[in-house]
Formats: C-alpha cells, structure tokens, sequence
C-alpha cells in the first residue's frame, strides 16, 4: 500500500528533467500522470530512490495540427486526448481509444507519453498508434531524436528510449482513409484488454497479443491483396503469442483476435462508407470487461519453492500477484 | 519536504515524507477523514477527490505532486450548511448503505457531471466505472446521479 | 396513517453524506490519541513449517516499538487440550464455533502455516509507513510443505494439514447413497456443480484498534456484533466480561465475514495489553483478499429424478465442502444447504448429505445467504436439467412441483418447518412482469436467424431460512427521558441496513415520539452489554420486534403512570400517536406529553429493557427472471434484464428494503458471472488484488425491476421475515439458468460459474465442435 522512500523532485522543465535524470541514472524515474508508476511503487514491484515529477512541463500538453500529422505533447492527459475537438475530425480512433482507458479519475491524470513509455502491452493507446504508425520524439543529453514506433517497442515494459531520455511529442500521421474501429474486449469496465484490436488504413494492431503490441501483418497483407474482412482476420493470430493467465487461456486469446479483426474491419469499412467522422458508438453494447494479470509480470522470479526458503525483503507481502506471473518464465 | 495544498478552500502547509499519498494527507495531516481507502490497486475509486476541479484517485496521487493544487472532498461540497445537489439526490435516492464507498462516488458524480451534465443512465454506469460499492448494487447511485442532474442543468 | 410501510429517507445519511461516517480507522479520540500502528507479517506460502523468525533486523528499523511472535504470547492461557470428545463445529443452538482440538487455530502462526496471509508476526511502529517498511524486514524461515489446493485434493488424505487429526475432514454427515428412490424415476439427472469460492469484499476491511487504561481493554472493532466480540475476547485473552469494552463504530459493510472478532483482530487486542500501547490496526485490500473469510466453496453433486410429465420424484446433494486452512465453521454453513436442498419443491424423496474439508486456502466462513444460496443454485440448476431432459419448458416444471400455497406450514422432508409463502404466485407475478412470452418469442426469432447475440431467458424460484437463530433473539432498551425524547439501546449492529431510521420508524408508530426526537444506539458494550448483532437477516423480525415489545412495555408504564397522573383508569387513559400526547378518552384539556409523564417517574424516565425470542424461524421466499444476452463469437455474457419477487412479508419501509435487494442482486450476479477466489498449484492466491479479483462493477449491470409481493408470517407481532440475503439467494442461479438456456440450442446443457467469457466460450466452442461431428 505504501511505497518504500524515495526522493521526490519537481522539474521546472524539460532541460531540467534531463539534468536531473543525467544526476541520479539508474537510481531516477520519470513521473508523469503516475498511474502506471506509482501502483507498481505502492506493491513494492518498483523502488525508485528518486522520482522526477513532470507534471510542471506545460509546454509538454498539446494538440497541434501540423498539416500531415497531428503533434501531441507527451505529457497531455488521456482526458484531453479524449475530448479534443481536433482528434475527434482528424484520428477519431485515437481519441475513442483514450476514452477507454481505465476509468474517469485515471484519464484524469494518466498521459500519452507515459502509457507509451510504459509499454504495457495490454494497454490501449501503444497497439492504437503502433496501428497509427506513429513517430515518437524523445529528447536527451545527444538532443532530439525521432523513433518510428513499429522500431520502439521491444518487449515486456522495454523499449528503445534510453533511460536518460525524455519522451516529449508523439507525431500521428493524418490517416487516409475515415474508416476507423477500436474493439476492446474486457469484462468490466475499469479492466485491461482480454485483447484488442485497432484498425485504420489496412493497418491493424493488436492489444494484449505478446510481449509487445503488435501489427498484424498476416491480416494486412491478405488485405492488401484483395481478401475479404473475414478472410483477412482469419490469419489475426499469426506472428503473436498470447499469454496464459486468469483471464484467457492462448487459444482463446488467438480465438478473440481472430474475432475482434474481423470486427473491427467490418466497421471500419462501414465508418469509411458512411464517412462518419466522429466517435461513433461501438457496434455492440458495453462489454464486460477483463483484466489479464498484470502485476505479476514485474516480478523476474517463479513461484515454486525449494528446500528451506527465507522470506524476507518484501516477499511476505504481495503473495499471489508473485505467481501470477506465468509470464515470469517467458 | 514541505507542502502546500489548498484543501476545501482552506491553505494547509505540512512537512511530510516525500512518498505520502495524498489520501494519507487528506486523512492524516488535514484530519478529513471522509474520504476513505477501499483498496491498493487503483481499481475502488473510494478515495476519489476532486483536484483543480476533476475527479482523482487520491490513493495514487502523492502529497507532493498536488502541493499547489485546490483539493476538494465530500467535507467541502456542502456550502453555507446546505446539502450540494449529488449529496442531496443521494439522500432522497437512498444511494448509500454503509457509507464507505460514498464520498469516493460522490465526488465522482460531481466532476461526471461538470463534464457531462446531462448523462443517460449507460454514460452514468460507464462513467462510474472507477467506483466499486459493495451495498447498493449501483442502482440508486445511478438515481442519484440522474436525479442530480435533472437539478443542477 | 400509520409511517410503517412508508417511504421514508434515512435518517443516517446526512452525517454520513456530508461529515463522513466514522469507522475504526477514522476514530480521532483522545483514546487512542498517539496510537501505534500494527502492521502484520503474513506467511507468503501456502503450507509450511516455520523453522526460524528472525526480528532483529526490523527491530532496529526508526519508529519500531516491538516486533511480535508466538513467542511473545507467554501470557496466554493455551487453549485447552484436545479431550477426544471432538466436536462436530455446528454448535448446535447457538451457531457456528470452531472445533479446537486437533484442528485448533493459533493467533499468531505456532509451527506450521496452512494458508497465504496467514498471520506469522506484528510490528508495532508510531507510524503506519514505517509499519510497511520494517514488516519487510521481518525474516521467516519457511520449510515448504506439498499444498493442498482444492477440496478433490484434500478429500484424497494423500497430505493432512492436521496430522494429529489423522483426516482432511473434520466434520461430514454422509449422504445416502440409496438408488432405490431414483429407480422408479423415467428420467434421472446426474451433474457435478461447482458453487465457486467467492470474497465478501466488503468495502472496508478489518479494522481494530485497542487501549488499556486502569486495567480495562477497550476494543475497537469493524464486526456485526459486539457482544459476540467480547465473549470471544475474554476466552482467547482469559479476561472476565467487565474487563472488556467493545465499541462498534460505523462499519464498512459485513456480509456475514464480520460476524464477531477474528484472529488478526484478537492479535492487535493481545499485543494492546502485551505493550502497554494503544494500537491501531487496518488492513489494505491486498490482505482482506487473502485474509479475511470467504464463501461458498462447494463442489456438488446432484441427482434429480421424476416422471416425463414434469413431476420430481427425487432429489439426491452430496456436498464436498472446502472450509480452507482451519475448520471455523465446521459442518454449520454445508448443514443449512442440506436443511434448504429441495427449495421450494415437494419431492417426495430427498437426500443430503456433506463432507467438509480443509485446504491450504484462506478460512470459509459465512457469506451473504451462508450456506442456502448454494442450496438454491444447486435445486434450481437440477430443476432447469431436469426441464431440458424432458423438454419441457423450465417454469411450467416449477409450477408442477411446488409445495401449494395451502399447504402451509410445511415440514419438509429435510426437516425445516416452512412458515408462509406461495410460490406460484411469485412465479406468475415475476413471469407476466418480464414479458415472458414475447421474451421466449424474441428468443426463438433470434434462433432462427443465427444470430450472434443469442438471448437467454432465466428463472429461479427460492426459499430460504432466516433468523435461524431465532431461540437467541434480539434486545432493546427504550428510554423515554424527561425532555420527551426516546433512545433505543439496539442489540443489532446495522452496517448499513438503517436500522436506526427503521427503529425509530417503530418507535414513532407505537408512541407517537416523531422519528427526529428518537435517538438508536448500537454496538458499544458499556451501553447494551446484551445482544445478538446482524446476520443471517434477523434484525427486523428480532430486533425490530424487541423494539417494538419494549415499546409496547413502555407505553404500558406510561399509561399506569399518566394514569396516576390524571386520576383517571388505566382503561380510560389513551395515547394519540399522532399528537404523542396521553389524555384521558374524550377529554383533551388532560393531556400529558411524554416528558412529562417520564418527568413524573422516580427515575426521571420511563425504561422498557426487554429480549424478544422467536420459537421459529421465518421463510422468505421469490422469483427471479433474468435475461442475458450471450455473443457466440466471443462468449461475452450481457445482462439485460433482471426482475424479482423477494417476498419477505410487510414491508416497513420500501426504500430499505428495495436497497437489500438490489445489493442482493448485484452479489448474486457477481457469483454467477464474474467473481471467483482461484489458486495456482501451489496454493497462491491468484486473485489477491482488486485488479485480479472481478468484484462487480456498475457498468456490468443493469437497472432492477422489483416487484412488491408481502405474505406475512404469524412468528412474530409484525408479521415480517429477513430480507437481507434473498435477493442474493435468488439472483445467482436465475442468471446461471439463463446462461445455460442462451445457449440450449447448442445442445448445452450446464456451464459453471463464473459465466465468464472464456468458460462460455469453451462450451461453445466444445459443442460446435460436437456438433460437427
């Protein structure tokens, strides 16, 4: 419940955050939003000795048409991604997805930059401007880089962002076509994907499919030649390899994907017939949602005990979320 | 570290440790113990306040990153002695049972409706969907929400 | 007009809507002023010896008072030793008690841990953050014994968790195994059920504070009876009764977990008197979800029996009923589902019968319905078998079987004494409010299309006991003061019920004191050192009945004392209850307000102190339609619609009850569609977290459709049974059967619980592929 100690720092700005980053290394992390971080903190899965609070960077939220692509700052909230009036005309499907994060409170607070630094492939907005193809701009001690997202993602929480670099704009091209679906199968409300599907332009990503989010390139080349929506999603699990945990066995995941593209094609070719451009509801009523497990991941040990085992720094206290980790020995 | 917060309009400065939870400021440092801790994975929303206005989980928010930001809790929306509209619909709609999850759902219901003053009742459930009660069965806290806002619009 | 039946707001909420309600970790008084927090050290393994506990380490840790083990514990009495009488844990009368002996249940862990959470150790900080970080470093050896997960498991012997036990099985009343019933039969129904382990999950989880001051211990404590709290603290502590003081503060919800005071809560008790300290002790949600008791837990197997014209001629449960790491409950919550086995059905021929067993999993305990929601899942799956095996439609089944509204009382075959009820007419009721017809119709069109979103269309018809207990009663006081204002000393401990606007409901009918002058206290042993608490839905039929006897006794004082007063007869001195004025019949220039007739007694006050017992206990019954949508693609399961007959006699005020239906629904639904308590092989919890564990949210809900139905009861003066757990007992398997009927036309016939999406699926996918075939 309560995080072990830690330093807590304010950056003034970004040239401050790198500097502050560049003092501690290893021992710092970037807060953002905090609602990826700080649960981690408060199980004790994550101890950082210095945490460097972001939120004072203004200049970091934003919403920018920039003509081929629209520029969004980092540090702006899922809430704003939400209700912008721009992203609703310009990538609905963005904009849909960051109303299905968590819940009102979390998008309060949560940002972009930090769910995609986060890599949590069982989270909404990654899969969505993996779909997007977006370009992610990350500043550090060298300057500014551009990082296409299809090269960013690089396995469970790991991605090509160096650990003195700060993530400060998310580029989304301007999609060609209107047609857009994001399919998000969970049991309830506030939960994490079973798995879900972006679609836009023949591209499709996957939520909750691997260790990363993935694109579902089987499916896009049986599209670009010509096959039909259920053609195309029959190949949806293809390249991906779904967890086992309590949620979902592997095959049912692969059996969902399999359905969800299908879905999700079907109605974004009807989107782009119909040309709507904004939210439109979802083709089915509220699904209940599901979570997979998700904090037993962190923890780099198996559950089985051998011989005499002595418990102590932190074990007694987090038992289950420990073996929920089927992921721990992937 | 030193602290600053603005809670229910009032300025209260504090030396906290720097990891403390803005809920444990709330509960512990400015003695408002309406606001209460159902769980410790940002799932139950019984902690949920309202900070610059928009509803939080204050349980994952630290002292220190809302030090310069207006709180307010459920102990604060009453104003000159007068129920506000949720808390009043509340009553009339018999929203709560036992208490424990409701000040987290009021002051959700407030910040849902600054944003969206008329809801249907699915775009009440939805919007509730941070919220757990173990009581009610949601139904009269849907009543309440769409009762409140029939008045406040 | 009298108030009673009316609907009327509560009289608790403005306090808790505005200032908030004070639980125990909200206390801020000068008892406790200074408290140290407890924080726990609980075992991380299943099943374990303990070889070592090192503290030094967390000892030395800034604002550590002690760290605590078995070992501290020298100034307790150890229970006493086994004497081979055993004990079958039903505790007959007086309700469920541990067995001790051989299965006995340390405080604190001795040398084996047998569950995850099991506490081992405390430490004692100033501060609740310095709490979490020195427990961390509280270093235990564990020796790692093989788990026994699961009931299967433990009934197999192959590892015991007691040895000196010699048994998994500490308490078990066999079922025939006599076919002979069966054998006439057309048709028999054979299924194994699962009635999966579930967490109460209330929203405020245990929480215990503690102080002594001039040799008294004073309790704090989150519980649904403080009377039970203290006798269970004097014979774990061998303390005598006015040693103790147990305050229950505003409470968190219970639903039957918070029944008394558990071992955590004894342990911040002892380690209070143990270090001179005041103390406070809350848990996170991550303990309460291992920690505290949990429900159901059943494996069932049912054989259902009858004739092709829908008549059942038997009716066979055998339960194997997992009561996790320590027998607490014994046989008492399997009893009660063998007691309601045939619900509301006429079977001529029932067996019942259970096994229960222990398993490295967190302790069973009573869970909202304790024992008869697992009856009426486990009735009412067979019944729907039973319909699909002859092809008959599942309510016209009911309506062939049900015990007939004339025939009441009714002595059932398992032995309990149905008081009231008529089943049919709550089926009709229930039917015509649901559409039934133009639903099956709807059903069958989207048959025919193909359709994705198949509907499944639902039924349960129940019964259940309560105030079981009813020998034990319930107390109250009242006290009319000399100012005219009344205050009701309650032996019931509402967690949310509004009992006191309910008691002062009654009070202000009976006396014509207005509600606002009428003041309800409960839960403080100082001030009601006699009660029974609030559970297994008695406090209206007991306790409001005792509020009412005394109001009754009240009245009669007052009226001998207005007489003497006005003197005039007894007979010829009335009571306005809508003036609450007394005055002589027909002469309103006598009349005396009730402060003035309290000021006239030598006491200053007119006092009524009375228990009121039940000879029986009382039978609410209904029915529940429940509509669901299924997704053949995905096995996503939607429910649309859910409409209930909860008939529990007169109702004293439509909003509170209303509300224990809906908070009965809600949990009814949970089990059947998405809460369940799991395990990996080796005894961890898998679901220890409110982001593992699916605790039922508002968007996986619908509005309610509740319908009145009031068939009294003549057990006691107000006619009226428990409501509390009924709406629950029948919300589960109406939403199970119409999972299962979503999807009959696939040939499946049953699906466990929880309807998740991938177990439905998995039927689905199971029976396409059958179908291929």
């Amino acid at each position: 419940m309560i995080p072990s100690s830690f330093t807590y720092k304010r950056a003034g700005s970004a040239e401050e955050a790198l500097d502050l980053i560049a003092e501690h290394g290893e021992d710092a992390k970037f807060l953002a939003g905090g609602h990826s971080l700080l649960p981690l903190m408060k199980l004790r899965l994550a101890a950082p000795e210095v945490i460097i609070d972001l939120s004072g960077l203004a200049d970091l939220s934003y919403i920018a048409d920039q003509g081929s692509h629209v520029a969004i700052g980092a540090l702006t909230r899922h809430h704003d991604v939400e209700h912008s009036e721009l992203l609703g005309r310009q990538l609905p499907l963005l904009a849909h997805a960051a109303s299905r994060v968590g819940d009102p409170q979390i998008r309060h607070r949560g940002t972009i930059g930090g769910s995609v630094a986060h890599a949590d492939p069982a989270s909404d907005l990654p899969a969505v401007l993996l779909a997007l193809d977006a370009i992610l701009v990350a500043r550090g001690p060298g300057g500014e880089r551009e990082i296409e997202i299809g090269d960013f993602f690089q396995g469970l929480f790991e991605t090509t962002l160096e650990p003195d670099e700060l993530l400060t704009e998310i580029r989304v091209p301007k999609p060609a076509s209107a047609g857009w679906s994001f399919q998000k199968f969970a049991q309830r409300g506030l939960d994490w994907a079973i798995v879900g599907c972006a679609a836009q332009d023949g591209k499709v990503a996957l939520v909750n499919m691997g260790g990363t989010p993935l694109r579902a390139t089987a499916v896009e080349s049986a599209l670009a030649g010509g096959a039909s929506p259920a053609e195309a999603a029959a190949h949806a699990a293809a390249g991906t390899s779904a967890a086992d945990d309590i949620r979902a066995t592997r095959a049912y995941r692969e059996h969902l994907a399999r359905v969800l593209v299908a879905r999700a094609l079907t109605e974004a070719n009807s989107r782009s017939l119909s040309r709507t451009p904004r939210h439109a509801t979802p083709t089915h009523p509220p699904p209940l949602f599901m979570i997979a497990a998700r904090f037993g991941w962190y923890l780099p040990v198996s559950g089985h005990h051998h011989g005499v085992r002595r418990c102590g720094a932190g074990r007694g206290r987090r038992w289950g979320t420990m073996e929920a980790c089927g992921y721990a020995a992937r | 570290m030193k602290v600053d917060l603005t809670v229910n309009g009032k300025d209260i400065t504090a030396d906290v440790e720097d990891r403390m939870l803005l809920v444990h400021f709330l509960r512990d440092v400015a003695n408002l113990t309406a606001t209460n801790i159902g769980c410790d994975t940002t799932s139950c929303g019984a902690c949920t306040v309202l900070l610059d206005g928009e509803s939080v989980k204050s349980c994952t928010v630290l002292a220190a990153q809302a030090s310069g930001h207006d709180i307010t809790t459920v102990e604060g929306l009453a104003s000159h002695g007068e129920m506000h509209p949720v808390q009043r619909a509340f009553h009339a709609e018999h929203g709560l049972q036992c208490g424990f999850c409701t000040p987290g759902m009021v002051m959700a219901i407030v910040s849902l409706l600054k944003e969206n003053p008329h809801p249907t009742e699915e775009e009440v459930r939805t919007g509730l969907e941070g919220n757990l009660c173990r009581c009610t069965g949601y139904h009269n806290i849907v009543r309440a929400a769409l009762a409140a806002a029939e008045v406040t619009s | 007009m009298s108030i009673l039946g009316t609907r009327v707001i509560r009289t608790e909420d403005p306090r808790l809507l505005t200032a908030g309600a004070v639980y125990v970790d909200d206390l801020r008084i000068p008892e406790l002023s200074g408290a140290a927090r407890v924080t726990f050290v609980r075992s991380p393994i299943a099943h374990a010896r303990i070889t070592g506990i090192d503290t030094t380490q967390a000892s030395r840790e800034p604002g550590v008072i002690a760290v605590l083990t078995v070992a501290d514990m020298d100034d307790l009495v150890p229970p006493p030793p086994d004497d081979g009488s055993g004990g079958e844990g039903d505790g007959g009368e007086g309700g469920p008690v541990p067995i001790g002996g051989a299965w006995a249940e340390p405080l604190l862990a001795a040398d084996t841990v047998r569950y995850v959470g099991e506490p081992v150790a405390v430490v004692i900080t100033d501060g609740r953050y310095q709490g979490e970080d020195a427990a961390d470093l509280v270093s235990v050896d564990y020796d790692p014994l093989p788990a026994v997960v699961g009931p299967a498991a433990a009934a197999s012997g192959e590892v015991l968790l007691f040895p000196a036990a010699g048994t998994n099985v500490p308490a078990a009343n066999e079922v025939s195994t006599d076919d002979t019933p069966f054998s006439g039969c057309d048709v028999v129904v054979e299924q194994d059920i699962v009635n999966q382990r579930v967490a109460c999950m209330p929203m405020e989880g245990r929480a215990t504070a503690a102080a002594v001051a001039g040799g008294r211990l004073t309790v704090w404590h989150s519980s649904q009876n403080a009377q039970l709290c203290r006798l269970i603290l004097c014979g774990a502590l061998s303390m005598a009764p006015d040693q103790i003081r147990v305050v229950v503060p505003d409470v968190g919800g219970g639903f039957g977990a918070k029944v008394g005071i558990d071992r955590d809560a004894i342990i911040v008790a002892w380690a209070a008197r143990k270090t001179g300290r005041a103390l406070r002790w809350a848990e996170t949600r991550s303990e309460n979800l291992v920690g505290m008791t949990q429900g159901r837990a059943q494996l069932q197997h049912v054989k259902i029996g009858g004739s092709r014209d829908g008549r059942i001629q038997a009716y066979r449960i055998d339960i194997l009923q997992d009561t996790g790491a320590y027998p607490r409950v014994g046989g008492f919550l399997p009893g009660l589902t063998c007691l309601m086995a045939p619900g509301v059905y006429d079977i001529p021929e029932v067996q019942a019968g259970f096994r229960v067993v222990v398993t490295n999993a967190t302790p069973i305990h009573a869970y909202r319905g304790a024992g008869r929601p697992e009856a009426a899942a486990a009735i009412e799956r067979a019944v729907d078998l039973f319909a699909a095996e002859i092809g008959m439609d599942p309510a016209e089944v009911r309506r062939r079987n049900f015990i007939p509204a004339g025939k009441f009382p009714f002595q059932t075959k398992t032995g309990a004494l149905y008081d009231s009820g008529d089943y049919e007419a709550a089926l009709d009721k229930v039917l015509a409010a649901a559409g039934y017809a133009e639903l099956r119709a709807e059903q069958q069109r989207r048959r025919a299309r193909g359709d994705v979103r198949q509907l499944g269309i639902g039924l349960s018809t129940y019964v259940e006991i309560t105030a079981a207990d009813g020998g034990a009663g319930e107390t109250a006081k009242i006290e009319v003061a000399d100012d005219g204002t009344a205050t009701v000393y309650t032996g019931s401990s509402a967690h949310g019920q509004g009992h006191h606007t309910a008691w002062a409901m009654l009070v202000q009918d009976e006396l014509g004191i207005p509600m606002d002058q009428v003041t309800v206290l409960h839960g403080d042993t100082d001030l009601i050192p006699v009660g029974v608490g609030t559970y297994a839905s008695r406090s209206l039929q007991l306790g409001g009945s005792a509020v009412h006897k005394a109001a009754v006794e009240v009245k009669d004082e007052a009226r001998r004392q207005a007489a003497a007063m006005l003197e005039a007869a007894e007979a010829d001195v009335v009571l306005d209850t809508v003036t609450g004025l007394w005055q002589v019949r027909g002469d309103p220039d006598t009349s005396l307000s009730w402060g003035q007739v309290a000021g006239h007694t030598s006491g200053g006050s007119l006092i009524a102190d009375v228990r009121f017992t039940a000879d029986l206990p009382t039978f609410p019954f209904g029915a529940h339609v429940s509509v669901v949508e299924v997704d053949i693609e995905t096995g996503q399961v939607t429910l649309l619609r859910h409409v209930t007959v909860d008939d529990a006699g007169p109702v004293l005020n439509p909003i509170l009850a209303e509300g224990q239906r809906h908070g009965g629904i809600a949990q009814g639904a949970a089990q059947a569609l998405l809460e369940e308590v799991l395990y990996d092989a080796d005894g961890n919890p898998l679901t220890s977290t409110l982001a593992d564990y699916a605790a039922i949210s508002a968007t996986e809900l619908p509005s309610f459709e509740l319908l009145v139905s009031e068939t009294p009861t003549t057990v006691n003066p107000l006619g009226v049974k428990g409501i509390g757990e009924a709406g629950t007992i029948g919300a589960t398997p109406a939403i199970q059967n119409a999972v299962t009927d979503a999807l009959a036309h696939l040939g499946i016939r049953h699906i466990d619980m929880p309807a998740t999406p991938q177990r439905v699926w998995t039927a689905i996918n199971a029976a396409q592929k059958a179908g291929k075939q």
